[in-house]
């Protein structure tokens, strides 16, 4: 027996928050528990995850060197068709776990239509819409060609990629060129603007940066992150610092490889207009880092979240490449003038592949300008970063929040812990407008539903057995 | 003179933390030059300039770290930049209030000296919780009901292997190291220690005990169920084994229903080894067999109270209430149509200790919860010629708070049996202390006023002076409505048994 009655009591109270105000009373130090139920989950998985509990960590320490050690860079810049895994002439990426025509929401048909309009696979929107529903173009989510794609998240054949390589492991990862706000392509917009910015984003922007890129060999995008996070992104929904970082480094070099002066002013023109120009890197430079840990047998580490704005969909660092799926939830949103939440469409994007990364939502104790998304105080952002820290296996050994001391950020989502606290990851998003055609209607937060953490739990338990 | 290097590779630290590293580093004896840089191209012409450039640096990148620290101590003081670096990264979060653990693991980390977890989450709940303290080293109170026999019995088991103490489910009252937790009272330290598988039994005693001069040096619960077969006692001789042990404890006293034969003579294998003077009051075990087992047997949790104090060598005086007297001033109030005595108890030793003082004295008793010789009620929410009727059970509970935290429930009652013609009397049980209603007057001085022409209202109030309530306050305050206030349920039932029989 450790003996009680000799030591100062010391109370941890779990439940009726009366008894704590008593213990105040009696002058008798304590702590009130803020207590949730846990997840629930097959009670054999359960027994089986904790029984198998050494296995788990050793796997997760493997999983969480990987991430910590992923160093992604900017190499180089190519064609979907060309560059992209296993992409075909006929098929369109989208955000998200898999879908058919039939279930995808508004926004996500209008980018697939505005994607006919743009390959020149229809002449219209209704040809386009006839055709994506013939099914004559392939599905596929831009998680399985190593891309990742925000919002709607199309990518199709023509489209421009970033090429994103971890030097640390060597695999690569890929991302859209990032179109401004507003009225574009990846908030479901097709309007004869979209196209033609599109367009030019292919035939001019694309070969300028390219060049660009290519004479500077490699442009370090983890350090741009973490210098990013001193300077008050939370590198998801603010991306003012990093564009700008990125700014520095690609227009001396865009002065020096591009030839037509219209064509150089117009693309840092494009750049510098864009706050968000950034993001696509920001994910592609977290894909690369998440997919090192990927197929590290008895992982609880979650490596992929990601929605097509009818599904939320994550993946394990343990269960292979095997999506868990649930209902995509509607974000708490801040909308612009004229929108409602009654036009909001449910949460899509694989820009969740930042919080998955240790970046976002988990790093919302970096971005004070932009706390009116989750309280409106920097206590908020502070709260929501903090309480990140239970449900994560490590703390960034780069990116680092200055209003915690430089604390690493929470980094690696161990499903365990989501399940076992019911806390779930935090989201920061754009929102979209659920009919095609319109586009953004606001930004926000949300906690990612429970149902695909609860099916990975499972999966993982009956993997280990 | 020498210039040592050292690259830590993939670490980012801002510039202003390292020139706070090369600070520390430039201070410290033997150190001529040092430089702490990220490997930046810019940084690495610095580093020749300042010739404290190493070929070991060649080939290194943004996010390398490259330290160059030139002196005669340079060996030594290149391994505490490890350290140094260390003393950049986050003690406490400063400036941020901290948020409320939502996990034990993280209430552990703000609070790592914990040694107690107060559980009263819902019962379905519970057991994990009570495992994951247990599995961190803590003692359990545990408040929730509704827990498994057999969840009980492994949690139990569990907190025996390891040496804790899980004081429930279903546990009310402790009071450890002199702090009452959950409901209980506040009370002298002393030397007595209890140990109690009823709540209401464990407050009603340490309160005597403490008003008669005596003190408590622990009093451990264990939830009803402890002394039942299925379990065994594991908790009840856990509790008696550390008083045995406990220095300050020099009498021990025991309060719960009678434990299964079983059990029983685990209690008094154990009571032997202790080796201290024990009291029990095993309510309704017939105190001769109690006896036998080398136990001193009480019959009321007044009685326990009382030679528990004496055992201290204490005498216990003031305690004698001159019970015929005030019989006699209620008889001649009652007219003949009014026969029967209503308890309305809120806390359920009280039912079964008073069933059993006036099964001596009255036939004809039900209850809801009856003991002994009484009947069941027939409906439990009518009452049937002499009633004692317990509030706490789930009948009345459901969707509602305890009776002794909510009284509207009593006081419905009360009403509709002081307007009974055949009612004579209503006994009334008040527990103080933390956990319960904390002014209790206001919530029954009104409806006992409204009907103190129709009918007597007898009651015991449990509590100190200490407590947040104050005793004497409220004993005074229901004696200026005509109540007849004693001190203990005990004595407050043979009044009430007496005037009637």
């Amino acid at each position: 027996m450790s003996n009680l009655f000799e030591q100062k009591l010391k109370v941890v109270n779990i439940g009726l928050e009366s008894f704590q105000d008593a213990l105040a009373q009696t002058g008798v130090e304590s702590l009130q528990m803020d207590w949730k139920p846990s997840l629930p989950v097959d009670l054999e998985s359960q027994k089986t995850i904790q029984s198998h509990k050494e296995k788990i960590e050793i796997a997760n320490e493997k999983a969480i060197h990987c991430i910590q050690n992923a160093k992604p860079v900017l190499i180089g810049m190519g064609k979907a068709l060309d560059v992209l895994p296993n992409m075909k002439k006929n098929m369109f990426l989208h955000a998200g776990p898999p879908i058919t025509w039939e279930r995808m929401c508004g926004p996500m048909k209008g980018a697939m239509m505005g994607a006919m309009i743009y390959e020149g696979y229809a002449q219209d929107a209704k040809e386009a819409e006839q055709k994506l529903a013939s099914g004559e173009i392939e599905f596929s989510p831009c998680h399985e060609h190593s891309a990742v794609g925000p919002m709607a998240g199309v990518i199709s054949p023509s489209m421009p990629v970033f090429i994103v390589k971890n030097t640390d492991k060597g695999n690569l990862s890929f991302s859209t060129q990032n179109e401004g706000l507003g009225k574009v392509l990846r908030y479901g917009a097709y309007s004869e603007d979209v196209i033609v910015r599109l367009k030019w984003m292919e035939e001019i922007l694309y070969p300028t940066l390219k060049a660009a890129i290519e004479s500077l060999k490699e442009i370090d995008l983890k350090s741009i992150i973490a210098q990013a996070l001193h300077m008050g992104d939370e590198v998801h929904n603010r991306n003012r610092a990093g564009t700008s970082l990125l700014y520095r480094i690609i227009a001396p070099a865009v002065i020096a490889t591009c030839e037509n002066k219209d064509h150089m002013v117009k693309v840092l023109n494009f750049i510098n207009g864009n706050d968000h120009f950034f993001l696509n890197l920001s994910m592609a430079a977290c894909k690369c880092t998440m997919d090192s840990a990927m197929n590290i047998e008895g992982s609880s580490i979650v490596t992929v979240m990601a929605r097509n704005g009818t599904d939320f969909g994550i993946k394990l660092a343990g269960t292979g490449s095997q999506w868990f799926v649930g209902p995509a939830d509607l974000p708490d949103a801040l909308f612009f003038p004229g929108f409602t939440k009654a036009d909001a469409n449910p949460d899509i994007g694989d820009s969740a592949i930042t919080e998955t990364g240790a970046l976002g939502g988990m790093a919302m104790a970096s971005a004070f300008a932009i706390v009116q998304f989750v309280g409106g105080t920097a206590a908020d952002a502070l709260r929501y970063t903090n309480e990140m820290y239970e449900i994560t296996a490590a703390e960034n050994n780069v990116y680092q929040i200055p209003s915690l001391d430089f604390k690493g950020t929470p980094t690696g989502i161990d499903v365990r812990l989501v399940i076992e606290k019911n806390i779930l990851p935090f989201i920061n998003t754009g929102v979209a407008h659920k009919d095609p055609g319109v586009g953004q209607v606001g930004a926000g937060v949300l906690s990612a539903p429970a149902l695909p953490f609860q099916k990975a739990f499972n999966e993982l338990g009956k993997k280990l057995k | 003179m020498d210039t040592l290097g050292k690259i830590i590779k993939g670490k980012y630290f801002d510039s202003v933390s390292l020139m706070r590293v090369s600070k520390r580093i430039a201070e410290q004896e033997g150190i001529e030059d040092s430089s702490i840089v990220m490997g930046t191209h810019e940084n690495k012409a610095i580093l020749q300039t300042a010739n404290l450039w190493l070929p070991l640096f060649e080939g290194t990148g943004d996010n390398d770290l490259l330290v160059a620290i030139k002196g005669k101590k340079a060996a030594e003081v290149i391994t505490n930049v490890d350290a140094f670096l260390e003393e950049l990264r986050p003690k406490a979060q400063a400036g941020v209030s901290a948020p409320r653990p939502k996990s034990l693991s993280k209430a552990l980390e703000l609070m790592p000296e914990a040694n107690l977890a107060i559980i009263s989450i819902a019962g379905k709940y519970a057991p994990l919780e009570v495992e994951k303290a247990l599995d961190n080293k803590l003692h359990v109170m545990l408040f929730s009901d509704n827990v498994s026999l057999d969840d009980e019995i492994r949690l139990k088991k569990i907190a025996q292997s390891k040496g804790l103490l899980l004081m429930g489910p279903d546990c009310g009252t402790a009071i450890i190291n002199g702090t009452p937790l959950a409901f209980a009272n506040v009370v002298n330290r002393g030397n007595i220690g209890m140990v109690a598988a009823s709540g209401t039994g464990l407050q009603e005693v340490s309160t005597l005990i403490s008003n008669m001069g005596g003190g408590i040096s622990q009093a451990i619960g264990t939830g009803g169920r402890d002394v039942k077969k299925e379990v065994g006692g594991i908790m009840f001789i856990e509790g008696i084994r550390l008083l045995a042990q406990d220095p300050q404890t020099e009498v021990i006293c025991l309060v719960s229903k009678p434990p299964h034969p079983e059990v029983m003579k685990k209690i008094a294998e154990e009571v032997k080894i202790a080796g201290k003077p024990c009291v029990a009051i095993f309510l309704g075990a017939n105190p001769k067999e109690v006896e036998s087992f080398g136990i001193k047997a009480a019959t009321t949790l007044f009685g326990a109270a009382q030679m528990a104090v004496e055992l201290t060598g204490k005498r216990v005086e003031g305690f004698e209430e001159n019970i015929v007297e005030m019989a006699k001033e209620i008889k001649a109030k009652i007219k003949p149509e009014q026969k029967y005595i209503r308890a309305l108890f809120s806390g359920g030793t009280f039912a079964s200790e008073t069933q059993l003082i006036w099964q001596e004295y009255l036939s004809d008793i039900y209850s809801n919860a009856p003991t002994g010789s009484s009947l069941k009620l027939e409906n439990n929410l009518i009452s049937q010629k002499h009633s004692v009727v317990d509030l706490g059970e789930d009948e009345f509970t459901v969707g509602r708070p305890h009776p002794m935290i909510d009284f509207s429930m009593r006081v419905k009652q009360i009403k509709e049996e002081a307007n009974n013609p055949e009612v004579a009397i209503i006994l009334l049980d008040i527990v103080l202390g933390f956990g319960s209603n904390m002014d209790p007057l206001s919530e029954v001085k009104e409806v006992i006023q409204n009907n103190n022409k129709k009918v007597c209202f007898v009651a015991s109030v449990t509590g100190t002076e200490a407590d947040p309530q104050m005793r004497s306050k409220v004993v005074a305050g229901l004696r200026e409505v005509g109540v007849y206030v004693l001190a203990s349920n005990a004595q407050a039932s043979e009044l009430a048994a007496i005037a009637l029989g």
